[in-house]
């Protein structure tokens, strides 16, 4: 197929959002990730942000049932999927009732129409239909009568019955395409490989494909419309685009690797943590063992179990399964076996939200144990990094002896976003050796003999001859671990677990604060806000004003210049998705008047929301 | 390897146990001990792992590799130590709170998936370490500090609900016969799979004589029901009871009363024989068999399956390269 187009070159845009929203059966987040990868393919920086019902059977047509995908393409290294879209496919009534609020002003709506009819319409609530009301009138309106141009773009592929309208979103994608001058051969590519078996399906998806293309630049409403970003000037390297859930799990083998030990991972499933489970499943060969266990509390015993036995045992969860890992999670901790506990984290509290973002979980990580339990904290703040937060999270754990929490949330698992990959063979080694011998003078093992510089005690397993050792829950008498009443050995030990996980801070990288202009205030935060808190800070400078931002990965303990780089600032902004946790702890710790900038309200920031509370602060 | 002659002496640790003088559990350790001098195990490739409770102490009284878990989890954790280290002799102690109660989704879960692993539970219908509120397994009735008017719960048949969760191997034995108990605790370790036995454990504290029926002079002989596989289900100071299946039921008869050829002959690799012979009694007030109810190899254990997939995996696709699974969604490059 030609893919001149006849009258005009396209126009150069540095940028554009797009959004496919549709009924969860319509496909939009395959839709949605072919857009992006053709678009990674291109050579676009870009960011994602998906949006699923947490229902998966919602009833179809209906508002609780609309899926979307958001994409933010540009030719800059962009941050964050963008916040008003500037292109909004719909698919049916409820997807343009539900993301139309969110289009910018005379942005450009691509409609199915033959989803508007009188059923659909009732059920999206509208009593009159908007094609027609003058209700669109701002906007840019492409309608398309996208099923049965689909129809018969497949009727010669053999394919028949429910099958037919399967492919109504490759024309959508098709039209997209050919809007923003994307390439089609990744897709096509992409459809070959996943219906190879079924030559007539990967037929009807390339017909329908190719169908909304040329849709696109036959048809008056978008013949001379066409525009497209351009590649975007990325640092050399190789690159993917990558999820975070997957760069995570990714992270987990690497670190297993560098450890020299084989990975077990306990879990239960849970949305949004799952695919971690489904990812790591997968890579037996690596020698990784997943177990599916009855409940959550199973998955961390069953870790708890796989540690003693000297393996980089992992635990993953979200918010409710975080929950019911409490208790084991402080034995972990009173044993001191290395374990890392993921917690995904989600809209709370109880299942809440299970499919939308929240950090609302860190005062939970920090403090969610019984009696004294501090615990190194590491969050992940983007998809790409997930992967370098996950190595560092199995890093301390194993070089300290301690459970590590690892944090994630909804934005960093589901989104994705080119990683620059780090270079063959550059894996830190981290091995671990295992206690051989035994360590005190009358040739017992005393398993709480600790390392004077990190305070780790040795690890000893079954397996071992003469080290044999008993350990568990109830106080360990310092150096033999034995069971201890003694009140002053349980002082000595309380002390001794908090000091060892402190003394992390002298271990991990100083708070780098990116302060070109001399600020007077700061903007901090952690996990996924680093790509918006970094967009904001961008267009803040860009209006002139100066601004100081610094981003923390460790929030167990802090890095040990926190304190000194706070103080150093007359303002300091916390955005949080919460309603004010790291603002809380940063304020007991360091006793400066940080203040929040806090949403709960199921969507990540706006970059405007930032910016807009920066200028007001400066 | 080399072997290393054992003695009991060898998997006592070197810390004072701290059970009631006179309880049940002591004589348990001891023929653990003994076992495990016996068996052939090296010390280094045992361990045990315990919940809490009184039983759950028990790891700290042996000298082999141990872990004291939390209330109820010791079969999990056991699950995840046994599937990452296959090659270890891995057994779970608790007592029948632990283990029915605030453990029961562990334990049936555990037995289902036929984990190696194998699991005593100290059945002393109460529980002990918290001073002595009823039990899972406690009699309907039985008054105690919760229960002052007498506890309303139906209790579990420990038996049947092993058997319900597909365990491959169920057997009951009682502190009190050191020989069985040892023989009970040969036959499971020789299993290939998850085994369960239920060992009943006088609780001189909270519930003494629970078991007299068993244990006393008096009654013992008319009361315990040994079963062996193959061998007519026979019982009573002079053998002259027996067992018999009547309308899909197991049923105590007296042996005269009967044809020779009607008295069941245990089989121990029949489920709905097992099933029947758990129903025989409820509590062990009455005639109660011990011995072993189930005991069949044809499934493979958990631990074997998820270390033959790693296998297969890595014999199909080779060991894994971190540098190229990172790669494996296609890449592109810049400059
Ligand atoms: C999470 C939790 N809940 C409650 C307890 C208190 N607790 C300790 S042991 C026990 C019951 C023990 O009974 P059993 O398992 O029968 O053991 P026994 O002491 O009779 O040997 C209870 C309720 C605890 N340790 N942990
Ligand atoms: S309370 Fe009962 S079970 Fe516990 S140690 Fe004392 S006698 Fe034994
Ligand atoms: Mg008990």
């Amino acid at each position: 197929m030609s893919t001149t187009i006849e009258d005009t070159e396209p126009e150069a845009l540095d940028k554009v959002i797009i959004r496919f929203a549709g009924d969860s059966g319509d496909g939009m987040q395959l839709a949605g990730n072919r857009f992006t990868d053709a678009s990674a393919a291109f050579g676009n920086d870009l960011a994602t942000f998906p949006s699923f019902p947490a229902e998966i059977r919602a009833p179809a047509g209906t508002l609780p049932g609309v899926s979307s995908f958001q994409v933010q393409i540009a030719d800059f290294d962009i941050l964050t999927a963008g916040d008003e879209p500037d292109v909004l496919v719909a698919m049916n009534p409820a997807a343009l009732k539900s993301n139309l609020a969110d289009l910018r002003p005379m942005g450009t709506i691509v409609i199915n129409t033959e989803a508007f009819e009188e059923r659909n319409l009732a059920k999206a609530g509208y009593t009159e239909n908007p094609l027609t009301d003058g209700s669109l009138n701002a906007y840019k309106v492409i309608e398309v009568p996208m099923e049965s141009l689909t129809k018969e773009a497949v009727k010669d592929t053999g394919v028949s019955g429910r099958d037919v309208l399967r492919s109504k979103n490759m024309f959508a994608l098709g039209l997209m395409a050919w809007l923003y001058s994307r390439p089609l051969e990744p897709t096509i590519d992409w459809i070959n490989a996943k219906f190879g078996k079924k030559p007539e399906v990967a037929e009807a998806n390339i017909a329908t494909l190719k169908a909304g293309y040329n849709f696109g630049f036959t048809t008056e409403a978008t013949k001379n419309s066409a525009v497209t970003v351009k590649p975007a000037d990325f640092p050399p390297g190789e690159y993917t685009t990558i999820s975070g859930n997957l760069s995570l799990a990714w992270g987990l083998i690497a670190g297993a690797k560098a450890a020299g030990l084989p990975l077990f991972y306990g879990s239960y499933p849970i949305t949004p943590a799952s695919d971690i489970l489904h990812e790591l499943s997968r890579h037996k060969n690596f020698g990784v063992r997943t177990f599916q266990a009855e409940d959550e509390i199973a998955a961390i015993s069953a870790s708890v179990g796989a540690a003693f036995g000297g393996h980089l045992a992992v635990t993953g969860t979200s918010g409710p399964g975080l929950a019911l890992k409490s208790e084991a999670l402080s034995l972990a901790m009173m044993i001191e076996l290395p374990l890392i506990v993921i917690n995904v984290q989600r809209g709370g509290p109880s299942t809440g939200l299970p499919t939308k973002p929240e950090q609302s979980d860190l005062l939970f990580a920090m403090y969610g144990r019984h009696g004294e339990s501090p615990l190194p904290i590491v969050a992940a703040s983007s998809p790409s990094d997930a992967y370098e937060a996950s190595v560092e999270a199995v890093r301390i754990a194993l070089k300290y002896m301690t459970p590590v929490i690892l944090l994630s949330d909804n934005s960093v698992a589901t989104g994705s976003e080119p990683w620059r990959l780090p270079e063959r063979d550059s894996l830190p080694d981290f091995k671990v050796t295992f206690a051989t011998k035994p360590n005190s003078p009358d040739g017992e093992f005393m398993p709480y003999v600790r390392d004077p510089l990190t305070f780790a005690r040795q690890w000893a397993v079954p397996g071992t001859p003469g080290l044999e050792h008993r350990i568990g829950g109830l106080e360990k008498e310092e150096v033999s671990g034995n069971v201890s009443y003694n009140p002053a050995n349980h002082q000595l030990m309380t002390d001794t677990r908090a000091w060892k996980v402190a003394n992390i801070a002298n271990d991990i990288p100083p708070v780098a604060v990116d302060d070109p202009d001399g600020a007077s205030t700061l903007v901090i935060g952690w996990g996924s806000t680093l790509p918006v808190i970094k967009a904001a800070v961008r267009r803040v400078r860009n209006s002139g004003k100066p601004i100081a931002h610094a981003h923390l990965r460790h929030l167990n303990p802090f890095p040990a210049n926190l304190g000194e780089v706070l103080r150093s600032y007359d303002k300091v902004l916390i955005p949080e998705l919460n309603s004010g946790q790291l603002v809380r702890l940063i304020r007991a710790e360091y006793l400066v008047d940080a203040v929040g900038l806090n949403k709960v309200s199921a969507l990540p920031f706006k970059v405007t929301e930032i910016e807009t509370k920066l200028l007001e602060m400066i | 390897m080399t072997t290393i002659e054992y003695t009991r002496g060898d998997f006592q640790s070197d810390q004072e146990v701290r059970w009631c003088p006179g309880c049940g559990d002591y004589t348990i350790l001891a023929s653990v001990q003994k076992f495990m001098a016996a068996s052939g195990i090296r010390r280094e490739n045992a361990v045990f792992i315990s919940g809490i409770g009184c039983a759950a102490r028990f790891p700290y009284y042996m000298s082999t590799y141990g872990m004291h878990s939390i209330h109820g989890r010791a079969p999990a954790v056991a699950t995840g130590l046994a599937t990452a280290r296959p090659d270890l002799s891995v057994w779970v102690v608790g007592g029948d709170g632990d283990m029915m109660s605030i453990g029961g989704n562990h334990l049936i879960h555990a037995l289902r998936r036929n984990v190696n692993l194998k699991i005593l539970m100290f059945n002393n219908q109460i529980y002990g370490l918290t001073k002595g509120q009823y039990s899972p397994t406690s009699e309907v009735g039985k008054t105690t500090k919760s229960s002052p008017m007498g506890s309303i719960d139906y209790p579990f048949n420990p038996m049947s609900l092993a058997l319900g969760a597909e365990a491959t191997f169920v057997a009951r034995t009682l502190d009190m016969d050191p020989k069985h108990t040892g023989e009970m605790l040969e036959a499971a370790y020789a299993h290939k799979g998850s085994a369960f036995i239920e060992i009943y454990q006088n609780c001189n504290v909270f519930n003494d004589k629970a078991f007299i029926a068993l244990t006393g002079k008096e009654d013992r002989d008319s009361n315990r029901i040994y079963l062996e596989h193959g061998k007519p289900i026979r019982f009573g100071q002079d053998m002259e009871k027996a067992v018999v299946m009547h309308n899909g039921e197991a049923t105590i008869v007296d042996a005269a009363a009967v044809d020779e050829t009607a008295i069941l002959i245990h089989d121990q690799t029949n489920m709905t024989m097992a099933f029947a012979l758990s129903r025989l009694s409820h509590s062990p007030t009455g005639p109660t068999p011990l011995g072993i109810l189930r005991s069949v190899e044809e499934r493979g254990t958990y631990d074997d399956g998820v270390n033959a997939q790693l296998a297969e995996a890595k014999s199909k696709k080779g060991e894994g390269n971190i540098d190229d699974l990172i790669r494996s969604l296609g890449t592109w490059t810049v400059g």
